[in-house]
Order: structure tokens, then C-alpha cells, then sequence
């Protein structure tokens, strides 16, 4: 990489931090999403050429959205039988033209990143699609790296990022920001996909160089920077800072996975929960990730203020009334109010999230303490099995090691020996 | 851009002629078509005789082949459609969405396609 110059150690660095707003500048001018990937890859192609002839320009974004712009001219000349692609290009005549006229200074590209991420984001797109599509065309990540984050062959995800572009064009999806009306649906939809993005990256850890912790934070800021004083994107980013606070002590020294509660608050970020903080302090209106912020800072308190997380979560099922979210209400009011109440709320939910890790984790632990060891053990066998990550699967073999005695007789299966080789495997 | 949007129902779902919410929802129907052709959107909508009525070809080896039924064995079948103008796609889902079907069935809604 390093003898690779500085062209293109220029380009590298201009395409990872400002890929988003040079494609959302030609989604603008072009009016086509497909058309304004392609020309921003041509144009980085011909930057590479280019630059390592005369250096890296002045203004590099400046150059490549220029560059764009001819590249899509010479698209469109490519294929001048049908009229409005003859009608395009003097569109895009003009609109480079106005381009010329102005100084080159990226500082005066107009940011299209808000109608960029809408687009992305936009409900008729498939889910898994607005975060790659996202990654991709915001967050600069190459579409290997995007494949990595789904554990996707390269070519499959290539080809539903081409499908979603093509779709966005065909469909009509439109390259704008979503009036009132449907701005709070339209919104959640966009914050939701950064939060999908920063639990991807929780769950993984820093991957192909990229962080996508980092990834949603940086998201989360440069949609505040371009909709100042929205109360849901200030607790979107709450919310992430808040998890993110607390990254260094989920793990413990020996590789399991710790609950809040029980984390060495040393090592939580205190700038990060102070900047939260300050985020939430205004009042707001009752929203969705206000209150999942909301439900985040509960956790900072000594012991956890279990209650008001349950009326949290209650109230948050108003708005998301999901297996999950019910899940989440019945262990805080399990904490809040005992055992029995968290297993009265779980009963129902057995059905919807039998293949749930966290759920029969959540079993387990309540049953417990509710002094039904045998079901508890069997819950913690289940959520063993189900485990995503070797840390947490240590963390429930710890908590299942834990139990009492009962009266079933366990000699065969050897329970003393596996745990201290089970914690040191991870 | 144009869009189409049909209009998929299970024809059990909807309520029956003649019952007392039939004329509140034909009114309904009535309703939107007029706020297209006020603001000048409207081409074209229908709704269809019950999937009962339909008859299916298709020609297969220079053999036309005619079946009697839909060709979908679902229990949604294509009940009408709309055909009408709109800016993009978020103003062609705020017409769908009006459309009562979607209290029951499914509005498919697609773009049609420009030569």
C-alpha cells in the first residue's frame, strides 16, 4: 500500500472521508443514482491517472465531482437514441458550466448528504439493503468491505447494491428529504439503520480496518450537523454514545461478557457519557429513540434505576411493539419487581423468540431466582447453544456454574471441570 | 413518472355487496379517483370480476393451452387497479395508501416502464 504514491494515497483518503458528499453532489446534478456511482468510479479511476501525473489537485473533491459530471456527459453521449438522454446531456451541460464559474473550493459544494441518506434509508428498500447501501455510499466503505459486515460473498453483495440503485431509479424513488408529514417515520427509518450499523460493528469489533462504531457515530453527527435541533437524531446519537461509553468493560479479563451493572465503571468514557448527557438534558417529545436512550442512562445509575427502565420500556412499546422489546420491558420489570413478574411477562413471548438467545438467558436467570433450578439449568443449556459470540456463550456457561445444587443427580456431566476450561478457551 | 398500482385481495376479506359498510367504501373508492382527476393524475382505474371469472392462456410448443381460473393458486388475487401520474415514489405511496384495499389486501404498486 505505502508504495502505491501519493495520488493515490490522496484519492484513498479523500474517497474514505468524503465519498458521501462528492456521490451525493452527483446524485444531485445527474438526477440518477446508478448513473452517479458509475461516474464517481470513473472518475476515481481517471483521479488515479491524473494525479500521479500532476499531483493531487487543490481541491480534490471539487475535481472529482467535475470529473463526474464529464464522465456521465460521456455516458449519456454513449447512448444518445433515446431523447431524454439527449435532453440529460444539456442539462448537465449547464451544469457543469455553473461548476466552472465557480471557485474551486470544496467548502462551497452545497452538502446533499441529508437527500443522499434519505434515499439510502428510504422503505422500499429491503432492510439488510439500506445498511449496505448506507456503508457504501455514505460511509465510503468499498463494497468488500460491505460484503465482510454481512459475511457476503463480494460479487452477491455487488450485485444487491446495483439491484438497490437500479431500483431507485426505476421505482422513482426520490433524491429528497421527506417533508413534515412524513418526516418521523422517514426519520426512524434513517436512525435505525445507524443503529443497525453500530450494533454490527458492537457485535464484531473493528473489522477490515474499518470500525462500524465509528461508522454510526459518525453518521449519527453528520446528520445533526445538516438537521440541527432534532430531538431524535441528538438521542440517536445518545443512545450510541452511551454504548459506546461503556465498549472497554463489556468484556471481562477473562473474555466473558459483562452485564452493565456488574462493569468496572473505571473504564466506562466518562467525555462520551458527559456529551450524552448533555444531549438528553432538553426536553423532548416522546419518541422511539428517546426513550431507547432514555432506557441506555438508566443503566448509569448505581444500582440501575430498573423502575423507571420498565416504564421506559413500556412506554416505548407504543411505538415498537416487537417480541424484542417486550423482552426487554419483562427483565426490567423483573429487576424492578421481582421474579415472578418478569416470568409472567415472558411466558407469552416463548413462542415468538424460541430460536432468541437473550431470551432464554433472560429464563434462565429469573427462574432462578425464583428458585426453579432444574428449569433453569435447561434455560441456560438452550441459551448456551444459542449464543452469538464465545464471550457470551462464557458468560452464560459462568451463570448456569453458578447454580445452586438441585436435586438432579450431575456427576456425568462433569460441570466443575468444564467451567474454568470453558472460561480460559475464550 | 407513471405508476400502476394493483390491487391484490382475498375476495372473502372485503365486505360483501350489500352489507351495510359496501356503500361507505365504494364511496371511498369514488373518492380517490376524483382526487386524481382534481389534480389532474388520473389515467385509468378499474376493478376486476372475482378471480371465478377468469380464464388463462398461454401457448406452449405452438399449442395454445386455455385453463379455467387465475394462474396464481393464492388466495390474494388481482382485484383492480389504478393507473395514475405522480412526481416520484413517495407521492405515488401517499395515493396508495388511500386506496380502502389496503385495509385487507396488498396495493402492488410499479412504475411503468419508459421507452
Amino acid at each position: 500500500m505505502a508504495d502505491r504514491g501519493p495520488a493515490a494515497a490522496c484519492l484513498d483518503a479523500v474517497l474514505r472521508q468524503d465519498r458521501g458528499r462528492c456521490l451525493a453532489a452527483l446524485v444531485a446534478r445527474i438526477g440518477d443514482f446508478p448513473r452517479a456511482e458509475e461516474a464517481l468510479q470513473e472518475a476515481a479511476a481517471s483521479a488515479l491517472v491524473h494525479w500521479a501525473r500532476l499531483g493531487p489537485p487543490a481541491h480534490p473533491q471539487a475535481w472529482l465531482i467535475r470529473a463526474g459530471l464529464r464522465k456521465a456527459i460521456d455516458a449519456y453521449r454513449r447512448e444518445t437514441a433515446l431523447a431524454r438522454h439527449r435532453a440529460a446531456i444539456g442539462r448537465l451541460a449547464l451544469q457543469e458550466a455553473a461548476l466552472d464559474a465557480e471557485p474551486d473550493q470544496a467548502g462551497q459544494i452545497p452538502d446533499d448528504r441529508l437527500r443522499l441518506i434519505f434515499t439510502c434509508c428510504h422503505p422500499a428498500l429491503e432492510q439488510k439493503t439500506r445498511v449496505a447501501l448506507t456503508l457504501r455510499s455514505l460511509c465510503g466503505l468499498t463494497t468488500a468491505q460491505v460484503a465482510a459486515v454481512f459475511l457476503d460473498a463480494e460479487t452477491t453483495m455487488g450485485q444487491r447494491l446495483s439491484r438497490a440503485r437500479a431500483k431507485i431509479a426505476a421505482a422513482g424513488i426520490p433524491f429528497a428529504v421527506p417533508g413534515p408529514e412524513d418526516w418521523p417515520a422517514r426519520l426512524n427509518s434513517v436512525l435505525t439503520v445507524i443503529y443497525l450499523v453500530f450494533t454490527a460493528g458492537y457485535a464484531a469489533g473493528p473489522a477490515a480496518g474499518r470500525d462500524l462504531c465509528d461508522e454510526a457515530v459518525f453518521l449519527a453527527r453528520m446528520l445533526r450537523a445538516l438537521r440541527p435541533g432534532d430531538a431524535e437524531i441528538d438521542a440517536c446519537l445518545a443512545l450510541l454514545l452511551l454504548t459506546q461509553a461503556r465498549r472497554a468493560a463489556r468484556t471481562g479479563p477473562d473474555g466473558a461478557t459483562v452485564p452493565p451493572q456488574l462493569q468496572d465503571r473505571t473504564l466506562w468514557d466518562a467525555a462520551m457519557i458527559a456529551e450524552a448527557r448533555a444531549l438528553l438534558a432538553p426536553p423532548a417529545p416522546e419518541a422511539p429513540f428517546r426513550l431507547k436512550a432514555g432506557i441506555a442512562a438508566c443503566h448509569l445509575a448505581q444500582p440501575p434505576d430498573w423502575a423507571r427502565m420498565a416504564a421506559l420500556q413500556a412506554r416505548l412499546l407504543a411505538f415498537e411493539d416487537t417480541p424484542v422489546t417486550r423482552l426487554s420491558h419483562a427483565v426490567a420489570l423483573g429487576e424492578a419487581e421481582g421474579a415472578e413478574a418478569a416470568l409472567a411477562a415472558l411466558a407469552p413471548l416463548a413462542a415468538d423468540l424460541r430460536a432468541y438467545q437473550p431470551f432464554h438467558a433472560a429464563a434462565a436467570e429469573f427462574l432462578a431466582r425464583a428458585g426453579e433450578i432444574t428449569a433453569a439449568r435447561a434455560a441456560y443449556a438452550q441459551a448456551i447453544a444459542l449464543a452469538a459470540s464465545p464471550a457470551d456463550a462464557a458468560f452464560l456457561r459462568a451463570r448456569a456454574s453458578d447454580l445452586p445444587d438441585d436435586s438432579q443427580p450431575r456427576k456425568k456431566e462433569g460441570r466443575a471441570e468444564a467451567r474454568p476450561k470453558s472460561n480460559r478457551e475464550v | 413518472m407513471k405508476y400502476m398500482a394493483l390491487i391484490y385481495e382475498d375476495p372473502a376479506g372485503a365486505p360483501p355487496a350489500g352489507s351495510p359498510d359496501w356503500g361507505p367504501l365504494m364511496q371511498r373508492y369514488m373518492a380517490l379517483a376524483q382526487a386524481l382527476q382534481a389534480e389532474g393524475k388520473w389515467i385509468a382505474g378499474e376493478g376486476l370480476a372475482g378471480p371465478e371469472t377468469a380464464t388463462t392462456l398461454r401457448r406452449r410448443g405452438g399449442q395454445l393451452e386455455t385453463m379455467d381460473g387465475p394462474f396464481a393458486e393464492t388466495r390474494e388475487h388481482l382485484g383492480g387497479f389504478y393507473l395514475f401520474e405522480a412526481a416520484d415514489l413517495d407521492e405515488a405511496l401517499a395515493w396508495a395508501a388511500q386506496i380502502p384495499s389496503v385495509d385487507w389486501g396488498s396495493i402492488e404498486l410499479r412504475p411503468v416502464m419508459e421507452y
